[in-house]
């Protein structure tokens, strides 16, 4: 606030023109995508070279969604995306932060190695490990109740769980919880301590309901992959009923693309997330701006 | 394996938490079952990521000495560095190199600049600040492949760029057809990956500068220091570690390119857009030749170690 006293309001209102200027190119291309899926496709290029193809205007209906759901399975598919996301986002946020608990709060031989090492695998891009991956995770025992009998098969392709597992620990979400552990007195342990609690007592009770902010992080930065990953099922993925949604995209590449299906196809998949986001956008970035990423 | 994408964790872990009083107790003694319950709750993300990091990591790195492919009857054989002899030989492997090169040396300034521009327009409080914060992450929370979507169709020679192209020139400007041209094909995906990442690396400067402290600009002012004097001799210098955090995320994720790639110009025309990790996703996925995709993986994570080993000598702290 300071800063604005001894500023001309001249310059302020140029920052605030470049700021809109930021804006209007940071959303453009997400307006344009959701207004030309409300028309059919002749309007969407006769539009191009004007304003309309900004706005809702003409010839606007909701028939390209109708048409996606016609030629996709997109209801089984945003099921699929929604319930692996979900799990993804629930078993990560508790083994992670389960594990950067241990490592910030307790007294254990080894943790600076294994903290160490876990922070190496940052290193990794996903797509080094990939092609390994496939040929390890198809090697993996399978158990399967069926019935009463416990079976077991070799392999896991083209499962749910195939798409959930090996993305639940994350070394990011433990060095998110660690930083935010680190500025949470440890007094409070003690003092938990003294009273009888059990460590596992702390990290529930006093220490998790503290951490708010860094689990709407790791939620939402757990949730994006998840909800967009491609390259992955792409590979593991053979059955139609066990598909994400970015799988859905290929469905549109054939001959006489229809692209007001691809953007009401392309919006569908995308304002789960956005809305999301605005949802959880103050705390997000709020914990991420104070006390997340600190370089 | 000390190296790591985030400054110094060692480091940090020996500062003392900023909340707690200096007179910490004496280190207490180390029960056995302390030990054990925190051996308990660290196991089953260390088991998880032993397993889906570590041992594929280690998996891949063996593999590209042999013959292995995804589905063969024959047996798996060791075969030397016949892989790398193969690679380096290949001109599509140094044509996907200079490729992802071009790609960073634009990529990393620009990113990183305009990312910190966002940063400063939105770092002080304002009317409607999380509205700006909201729209310039929006970008972000979409999905790389529907953006490359999104932007395919805009590129088209009759598409949505072109048309902005000529009205803001009063027609004098036709534009190409940007993903159909070899001269104009990596441009093109340069600026969708610039518009659709920025915003990540706008959050972690923001971070940086939420983190220095509002007295240090005060007694700036007091001084007399320009706006630019601030931004110099504050702002800059406070900024060392997110740097090189910036630095090293947005070297790694261009080095990385593949998705925008795989859905817009699957490495066309003519090569011109092809990436490291594009050839081998090609040869490892739809050849199925796994132990010549490891080869590509293992050379792009010693290119990747490299880069980054020489960016933090190099944006170390002098002191």
């Amino acid at each position: 606030m300071k800063q604005t006293l001894n500023s001309t309001s001249l310059s302020s209102a140029a920052a605030m023109a470049v700021r809109i200027l930021f804006a209007a190119v940071a959303a453009f291309p997400i307006v344009f995508m959701m207004v030309s899926s409300l028309k059919p496709d002749q309007q969407i290029f006769g539009d191009m070279s004007s304003v309309a193809a900004f706005l809702p205007i003409g010839n606007i209906s909701l028939d390209n969604y109708a048409a996606v759901f016609e030629r996709v399975p997109a209801a089984r598919f945003l099921i699929n995306s929604i319930g692996i996301s979900a799990v993804t986002v629930v078993l990560g946020i508790f083994i992670n932060s389960l594990c950067a608990f241990a490592l910030s709060r307790m007294e254990i031989r080894g943790k600076r190695v294994v903290f160490t090492a876990i922070l190496a695998t940052l290193i990794v891009p996903f797509q080094t490990l990939a092609l390994p991956l496939v040929w390890w995770v198809n090697q993996l025992p399978y158990f399967e109740l069926n019935g009463f009998s416990l079976e077991i098969s070799k392999g896991w392709l083209d499962t749910y769980q195939v798409q959930i597992i090996p993305f639940i620990a994350n070394a990011f979400s433990i060095y998110l919880y660690h930083q935010y552990f680190e500025s949470i007195p440890k007094e409070l342990d003690e003092a938990a301590r003294i009273d009888g609690a059990g460590w596992f007592t702390i990290y529930r009770k006093v220490v998790m309901p503290l951490a708010g902010p860094a689990t709407a992080t790791v939620a939402i930065l757990t949730f994006l992959p998840a909800w967009n990953s491609y390259l992955w099922p792409l590979m593991v993925v053979q059955s139609e009923e066990l598909r994400p949604v970015m799988i859905g995209i290929q469905y549109f590449f054939q001959l006489n693309v229809s692209w007001g299906e691809v953007m009401a196809y392309a919006s569908l998949i995308t304002i789960p997330v956005v809305v999301l986001f605005i949802a959880f956008q103050r705390s997000f970035i709020n914990s991420i701006a104070s006390s997340g990423v600190k370089g | 394996m000390t190296t790591t994408q985030l400054p110094s964790p060692g480091r940090r872990l020996a500062d003392p938490a900023p909340a707690a009083p200096p007179s910490k107790p004496r280190r207490r003694p180390r029960h056995l079952r302390e030990q054990i319950s925190g051996w308990g709750m660290i196991a089953p993300a260390a088991v998880l990521l032993l397993a889906f990091v570590f041992l594929p990591a280690i998996l891949g790195f063996g593999l590209a000495f042999t013959n292995a492919r995804l589905v063969s009857p024959r047996p798996v054989e060791f075969v030397g560095t016949d892989n790398f002899a193969r690679l380096f030989a290949d001109p599509v492997f140094w044509r996907s190199l200079l490729n992802v090169s071009y790609f960073a040396v634009v990529v990393v300034p620009v990113q990183s600049g305009l990312a910190l521009a966002m940063a400063l327009l939105i770092n002080k409080k304002f009317r409607g600040v999380n509205f700006f914060r909201t729209i310039y992450f929006l970008p972000v929370v979409t999905s790389m492949v529907v953006v490359s979507l999104l932007w395919l169709f805009m590129y088209r020679k009759d598409g949505l760029i072109n048309e902005l192209l000529s009205a803001a020139s009063f027609g004098l400007i036709s534009g190409p057809d940007w993903l159909n041209d070899p001269a104009t094909a990596m441009p093109a995906i340069i600026a969708l990956s610039i518009w659709q990442a920025a915003g990540f690396h706008m959050i972690i400067w923001l971070a940086g500068l939420q983190s220095i402290s509002g007295e240090l600009y005060e007694a700036a002012q007091l001084d007399g220091a320009s706006r630019w004097h601030q931004f110099r001799y504050v702002t800059w210098p406070g900024l060392t570690h997110t740097r090189t955090l910036v630095l090293v995320t947005i070297t790694i994720q261009a080095l990385g390119l593949f998705d925008q790639v795989s859905v817009m110009t699957q490495g066309g025309p003519l090569d011109s857009t092809t990436t490291i990790i594009y050839e081998a996703v090609r040869s490892g996925f739809k050849q199925q030749e796994t132990s010549y995709a490891s080869a590509i993986s293992l050379v792009f994570f010693v290119l990747v170690l490299l880069i980054s080993a020489v960016q933090r000598y190099l944006t170390r702290e002098k002191d």
